[in-house]
Formats: C-alpha cells, sequence, structure tokens
C-alpha cells in the first residue's frame, strides 16, 4: 500500500525545513521532496535603506554565518561606490573573514554533521548532538574545542566590533585599523587554528575513514551525483574565500567557466518550483533540465567539496597534503561523494587557518590606513564572496543618494537547493524501504542534506524565514500513515 | 532530584540567538549540568512530538527566538506557553520584532512578486509560485500560510520576560538562564538588562557635551571618525541615548554608531519615537528650513530609528505608500485587505 512519510522539522542545520517522502505499494519511494517552509522579504524591504545600511541589515539573513553577508555586502559598497580600500583594509577584512571560516566550519563538524559519524548515524537521537561528541571524544578534549572556538570568536568580536552581526565594514574599508597588540593575538590565534584543523583532520581519518562501513556510506552511490562544481579562486585557480574569479568545472572535472563574479547574471539563474520557498539555482549556460545530474543539466555544487573539485590546488602546504590526500583516497578529482564535504570542509579549515598565519605575519596589516573616502555617486555594486556553505553573491543599486532601490541575493544554500533536492530523494529512494521505517534511517536521509551544511535561513531570505523538516508516509489514496516531525 | 527541563525555539529569525548560545562556551556545560534541554532544532534531534508528549507546564522555560510570520510558527509557540512555566522573547526579534520586521514596510504581495518574478536573476516568466498547496506526480505537498504582517511574541502568546540584543550578549543569557534555574524569578514583564542609556556605560561617555548640539548629521562612511570622541558630538547618527545599556558598547568600540538592538529602557513605550527625539533635540536649529535640512541629511527616518521596532511600534506596519516611495511599487493599503492568495 503506498504511503507517506513526513520529516519534520530537520535537525542540525540553520533555519527551518521538512522532507515529505512518497512510497508506492510495493513499498518503496516514489520521490522524497524536501521543502522549504519560509521566507522573509529582506530583498524587497532592502528598498529605501541606506546602501551603507546593508552589511548590517543583510547579516540578519543569517546569525550563523553574519560575517559572509557582512563581507559580500561591504565588497557590493565598495564596487557600488567605486572606490578602492587601502590594501591595510582588504587585509583585515581577510583575516577576519578567515577566522570565521575556521570557526563556522569547525561549529558544523562538531555540532551540527559530525555527530552523525562520531556518534554513529543511528545512535539514539538523544546522543546525536555535540553533548555526544563529547562524551565519545571526552570532557578534556571537548573543552579545547570549545576553547578554541572562544579564542577565534573574541578576534572576531574585538576586529569587526560583534561576531554575531559585525560593524565594522564600509565603502572603502573598514571602521577601524587592528593593534600590533591585535596582530599578535591573531598570530596565536592562527597557530592554535592550524594544530585543531590537523587534530580535527584526524579525528576525521580516526574516525571516518578506518571505520569500512562509514567509508561504504561515504562512497555509496546513494549519496553520489555528477554535477558542474563551483568556487572562488585567485589567479592560479586556488580557493580564496574572500575574492577572486568564480569557476565552474563539469562533471568531468574539467574548465567549463571563469568568469568576474560581476557577471554573475550571465551565468547564473534561479528556477522556482510550487511546492517550496526555496529557488534553484542553475547554471545559465546549460539551462535548466529538472532535478537531474550529468552534463546536460544545470545543477551544480557549492560549499567544500565543490570549491575543492574546482581548484587545481590548495594555497596553503598543510591544506595541499590534505587536499592531495582527499582525492587520491577518493579516486581522484573531481569527487562526487556528497559525505565527502564533511572531509573537505576540514582541509579547508587548516586553508583558511594557514592564510590567517600568513596575513597576521604581514607587517602591512596593522597599518592605520584603512578607509578611502568615498567620493564619487553611488550606483550599482556587486559582491561575492565564499560563505562557508558556498558562493555569496549581493547585488545593490541606488539612487543618487545611496538608497537602495534594487537589491539582489544569491545565498549559498541556493546555489544548492537543486542538488540538495536530489540529495534527498535518492539516499530515501536507496535507504527507505516497507512501512516500518525506524529513526536512524531517517536520520541517514536527513545526512544527504546535512553535508551541506545548508542554512535553509539564508535561503529564505527572500520572505520570513526559517526551516523545519517533516516526512509524511501516506497510501495511494493520500491518507497519512505515519508522520514524523521536527519542529 | 531531577533537572529543570527548558526548551530553546526560533521563529522569523536568523539564527543568532542560537550561537549567543553556543557563544556561552564553557559556561554551556555548567547549563547543561543544570537543566535538561529537551528541545532545540538546531543542536538537537527532538521534535515536536517529543514536546507535545510533555505535561502542560512540565518545561521550567521556553526560551523562544524570532518574529512570527507563519501559521506553523503560531502553532508551535503557542504549543511551548501551554508546556512552559516561563516562556522568554529571546532576542530583538522576538522582542520588539527586530530587523526581519521591517518587512511590515512591504506588502506580502509585493515580496512574493519581487522573489519569485522581478528579481533580476529568477527566472519567474511563467508566474510559477510557491503555493499552500501543491499537487505532483505522487499526490500533495503542503507550505504554512505568511501572515500579512511580522508579529512580536507577545503580540501571538503571553510572554513572562524579555531578553534584549541582536543577539542577547552572552553574559545577559547567562544571568537569566540561571536565575530561572534558582528560582530567582524577576517580576513579570521584566526586560531581563541594565535598564539606563547605552551613554551611561560608553567609554567616550565624557567627551559627549553637556549641551550637545548638531549642525550636520554625517553618514558612516563620510567621515573618519575619532576612535575616543562621542560619535553624536562628530556628527554620527548614534542611537545611544535611547537605547537599553548591558551590550558593553561593543558597536562603539569597533567606531561605529549604535543602531538600537538593545531596544528602551522601560521608561519608554515606542522606542523609534524616542529615538527619533532624542536626536532631533540635537539639531542645532531655530528655522523651519534650517531644521528642514538638517533633518533631510537624515535620510532614512524609518530604517534608521525603527531598524529593530518596528511591530512593537505604535506605527506596526506602513499600510499606504506615500509619494515619494510610489516608485517602488507598494500597493500596501490595498494588499492588507487579503485576497492576495495566489
Amino acid at each position: 500500500m503506498s504511503s507517506e512519510i513526513l520529516i519534520d522539522p530537520i535537525t542540525r542545520l540553520e533555519g527551518h525545513g521538512r522532507i515529505h517522502i512518497f512510497m508506492n505499494d510495493e513499498g518503496s519511494v516514489d520521490h522524497a521532496y524536501l521543502q522549504i517552509p519560509e521566507l522573509r522579504g529582506f530583498e524587497k524591504f532592502a528598498q529605501g535603506r541606506r546602501a551603507e545600511d546593508m552589511p548590517q541589515i543583510t547579516s540578519r539573513i543569517c546569525g550563523v554565518c553574519p560575517m559572509a553577508h557582512h563581507m559580500a555586502g561591504t565588497k557590493a559598497l565598495d564596487d557600488l561606490y567605486h572606490v578602492d580600500p587601502p590594501p591595510a583594509a582588504k587585509k583585515v577584512r581577510e583575516i577576519v573573514y578567515d577566522t570565521f571560516m575556521v570557526e563556522d566550519h569547525a561549529l558544523h563538524f562538531f555540532f551540527l554533521g559530525g555527530p552523525d559519524f562520531v556518534v554513529g548515524p543511528t545512535a539514539p537521537k538523544a546522543e546525536r548532538n555535540i553533548l555526544g561528541v563529547i562524551g565519545k571524544v571526552g570532557l578534556e578534549i571537548g573543552k579545547e574545542v570549545i576553547g578554541v572556538r572562544k579564542e577565534l570568536r573574541d578576534l572576531m568580536t574585538e576586529a569587526a566590533g560583534k561576531a554575531i552581526h559585525p560593524v565594522f565594514g564600509l565603502p572603502g574599508g573598514i571602521s577601524k585599523p587592528i593593534s600590533p597588540e591585535l596582530r599578535d593575538r591573531f598570530v596565536a590565534g592562527a597557530a592554535h587554528a592550524v594544530e585543531f584543523g590537523k587534530f580535527s583532520l584526524q579525528v576525521f581519518r580516526d574516525v571516518v575513514l578506518s571505520n569500512a562501513e562509514y567509508v561504504d556510506l561515504v562512497t555509496s552511490e546513494a549519496y553520489t551525483h555528477r554535477t558542474y562544481y563551483m568556487g572562488l579562486m585567485d589567479e592560479r585557480n586556488r580557493p580564496n574565500f574572500y575574492d577572486g574569479r568564480l569557476r565552474v568545472v563539469d562533471p568531468q572535472g574539467q574548465e567549463f567557466l571563469s568568469f568576474d563574479p560581476k557577471e554573475y547574471l550571465d551565468h547564473v539563474a534561479e528556477h522556482v518550483e510550487p511546492w517550496s520557498y526555496i529557488k534553484f539555482a542553475y547554471l545559465k549556460d546549460v539551462g535548466w533540465n529538472g532535478f537531474t545530474d550529468g552534463p546536460d543539466s544545470g545543477v551544480f555544487a557549492v560549499a567544500p567539496l565543490a570549491r575543492l573539485n574546482a581548484a587545481d590546488a590548495m594555497s596553503t602546504p598543510i591544506a595541499q597534503e590534505a587536499y592531495e590526500e582527499l582525492f587520491s583516497t577518493l579516486g581522484g578529482r573531481p569527487v562526487h561523494y556528497t559525505l565527502a564535504t564533511h572531509w573537505a570542509r576540514l582541509v579547508e579549515l587548516v586553508n583558511a587557518a594557514e592564510r590567517m598565519g600568513e596575513l597576521a605575519a604581514d607587517p602591512e596589516i596593522v597599518s592605520p590606513e584603512v578607509r578611502t573616502i568615498p567620493t564619487e555617486t553611488p550606483t550599482e555594486g556587486i559582491g561575492v564572496v565564499e560563505a562557508p556553505r558556498g558562493t555569496l553573491i549581493h547585488h545593490y543599486e541606488t539612487d543618487e543618494r545611496g538608497l537602495i532601490t534594487r537589491a539582489n541575493l544569491i545565498v549559498a544554500t541556493q546555489n544548492n537547493a537543486a542538488r540538495i533536492a536530489l540529495s534527498v530523494d535518492k539516499a530515501a529512494k536507496a535507504l527507505v524501504h516497507g512501512p516500518d521505517v525506524d529513526e536512524g534511517l531517517l536520520n541517514e536521509v536527513e545526512m544527504a542534506f546535512r553535508a551541506y551544511d545548508p542554512c535553509f535561513g539564508c535561503a529564505t531570505h527572500s520572505l520570513p524565514g526559517e526551516m523545519p523538516l517533516i516526512v509524511e508516509i501516506r497510501d495511494l489514496r493520500g491518507e497519512l500513515v505515519r508522520e514524523i516531525r521536527r519542529d | 532530584m531531577t533537572k529543570p527541563k527548558v526548551a530553546f525555539y526560533w521563529c522569523a529569525s536568523c539564527g543568532g540567538c542560537e550561537e549567543a548560545v553556543v557563544d556561552l562556551n564553557e559556561v554551556v556545560l555548567d547549563v547543561v549540568e543544570a537543566v535538561d534541554i529537551v528541545f532545540w532544532p538546531v543542536a538537537l534531534d527532538f521534535k515536536v512530538s517529543d514536546v507535545e508528549a510533555l505535561a502542560d507546564g512540565e518545561l521550567a522555560a521556553a526560551f523562544i527566538n524570532g518574529a512570527i510570520r507563519t501559521s506553523e510558527q503560531r502553532e508551535v509557540v503557542e504549543l511551548l506557553r501551554r508546556k512552559a512555566g516561563a516562556v522568554v522573547a529571546f532576542g530583538a526579534c522576538a522582542w520588539l520584532g527586530g530587523i526581519p520586521g521591517l518587512a511590515n514596510l512591504s506588502s506580502r504581495e509585493s515580496i512574493l512578486e519581487f522573489v519569485y518574478q522581478g528579481s533580476p536573476s529568477t527566472q519567474g516568466g511563467d508566474g510559477v509560485r510557491p503555493q499552500e498547496e501543491t499537487e505532483v506526480p505522487e499526490g500533495r505537498l503542503r507550505l504554512p500560510h505568511f501572515d500579512e504582517t511580522v508579529r512580536t511574541l507577545d503580540q501571538v502568546i503571553e510572554v513572562d520576560y524579555y531578553l534584549p540584543g541582536c543577539p542577547p550578549p552572552s553574559n545577559l543569557i547567562a544571568q537569566a538562564v540561571m536565575a530561572l534555574v534558582e528560582g530567582r524569578l524577576p517580576e513579570k514583564g521584566s526586560v531581563l538588562a541594565p535598564d539606563v542609556a547605552l551613554c551611561a556605560e560608553c567609554p567616550r561617555a565624557e567627551t559627549k557635551p553637556q549641551d550637545l548640539t548638531v549642525e550636520r548629521f554625517h553618514r558612516p562612511y563620510e567621515i573618519v571618525a575619532d576612535p575616543d570622541t562621542c560619535l553624536l558630538a562628530q556628527g554620527l547618527v548614534c542611537l545611544g541615548p535611547a537605547t537599553r545599556s548591558g551590550c558593553g558598547a561593543v558597536c562603539i568600540a569597533a567606531n561605529m554608531p549604535c543602531t538600537g538592538c538593545m531596544g528602551p529602557t522601560s521608561r519608554v513605550i515606542d522606542h523609534g519615537a524616542k529615538a527619533l527625539s532624542a536626536i532631533a533635540s540635537l539639531m542645532q536649529a531655530r528655522e523651519q528650513d534650517e531644521i528642514a535640512a538638517i533633518a533631510g541629511q537624515i535620510v532614512d527616518p524609518v530604517g534608521t530609528f525603527y531598524r529593530y521596532s518596528l511591530p512593537a511600534s505604535l506605527l506596526h506596519r506602513r499600510v499606504a505608500a506615500n509619494g515619494a516611495r510610489s516608485a517602488a511599487g507598494e500597493p500596501v493599503g490595498a494588499a492588507s485587505s487579503g485576497g492576495d492568495r495566489s
């Protein structure tokens, strides 16, 4: 008898969502839909606001990655006012951004996605969380994780005003230079972050790679899609989170596009479905051909694994080693295993930590020259960064007073939305059979989206937003047989 | 002895309040020692059905962040109200509406129109929009209803206490949680923060002139502000005189003005109106045209003074587009009558 399963809300992610699984008479899955039930309307109420307030207003799209929105917004203001910040301002922005990247990736690995591996995908739900992780790795290590995170958050607070909802970004620079004392703390913080990154990679090796069952899970067809990948790259096609060109590789790993982010409208478009508030980004050059993978589908991915897939190398030595280990272990670039995103995230964590160290060692970073006062009339500006969870685009147009007339935002999770939808459907089809589905199995369906570290709060900035998860099981007549909700 | 049970939940919010709890750092471990967290979707896998299974009043406290915009949010907060002895409106959005509350400047219809058709990257030529019910080949999918406006938590359920800030400062969170756990309950309706204006704790307070007047307001990018002098005295619109303290003046420390996220003190009904009058009283002008010239330097009064508090204000929302804004295409008044559900 056909039926439906509803998982509501999905958990250990930012925002709200639900998964609706339709079963057929044979007891297998016909289709699983990931729905986003919320929206907030930021682009609309941005109209009439002062452009310079956008980095602070848009950070409220997401309190988990406020620094990403703040930075994309600030870069859009540079472009809007046709102003080039002094070198020290750019370096301070980048070191703060790398600090954020380390901290946010650590948060995902230890608090959100990691518990599925460290505690176990089908462990009791009361233990599948950070407290379970601490129970597994020990209180001392748990306190160390908390301690490093605190050190990094304190550095961000000191330099940017607040870690949650920073205030330091201005068109043409930043509101405050960093002192030599603070620079010294960044030097120390970077060193701790590098050690922490190496430790985290070792945890991944010990917990995941040494467990054949987990390796089978990571490399199983249930969590695999052959898609395009996008990331922001430096001049040598190495990932840079703060600035660069957008590069796209095809499912074979060959360069497909490399473009100035200001040309994003030529290459990225958004598709609308009636059953979700999220919009699904796709590559315009390929076109929207429905929820499918392969070279003829414009579906693409962003976030850590996509960035590594799109890169020729990493910009720092320890990350480069880790990058090589990942690809040699998993059969070469590109890797299409969604769950390998957890590993790629830790490679990036080390990369960001090493980059922090490089920038902290640069004498220019303490220069008091951190502002260029804009003199030109604002018109239009585009700012792009790599958020921890992928490419983030802010695009503003203003009147001559610098009041916003139109804002367009494409966030990381929208870029990933179609692939996430594919992942949830495919995992459900592979894993869910018969009407008696246990909670652990449904968690394995959730792991298909959790790997992306999705932010459905971000993705629904456009309306009032949040994301619970629901799985409904219905029979052929549409009668609800079972509903599993997490609100 | 069983530990008191608490729940954390989010509505129309950003997740920053959840991060603020994580930012308690090692204090989180003390909190976990003292209480059982039985619901917290960002971090724990418990579901609404787990909350439904609790006895009424079984939760010592529910900490709810975010404003209210959907039918789903209403249902969950009503459920938590039944289950909780105390409800704490956690953060600026739950207390005052917050930045998502600025959506009350736009109609629901105009938001949907822009997002699904008007935005330059959206391929919306066929007019497809999200529907509350959609027939797909396998069956029917549903989405929650979006209310016409954003509301504060206490416009939907009864609230016992308020924690201010965007997000609330960690030390205030820790104090509030421990006070509730230890039964040191303040007077119902209290805002759990110091009840004086930010200027009182500002490190630049001594540089604020007694008889401060402003002849010209600057926008933050127009000047390089001196890092030790009162920002108002430098012509930046700083809401310190009208905003509650307790944040540690962290924005001022970054050389940026206060934007008012901690909300008003207990003597103020409408934070935006208070902020507006505090700034207007500084204007150094006598003649009507002088006043207009200085006031005109504040180009976005609503976004400046009501940034965090529009839904809680006496204004609550914008009901009709004025001439200056009609270019933005905002048939707000028309949409408020409903019937725009596509």
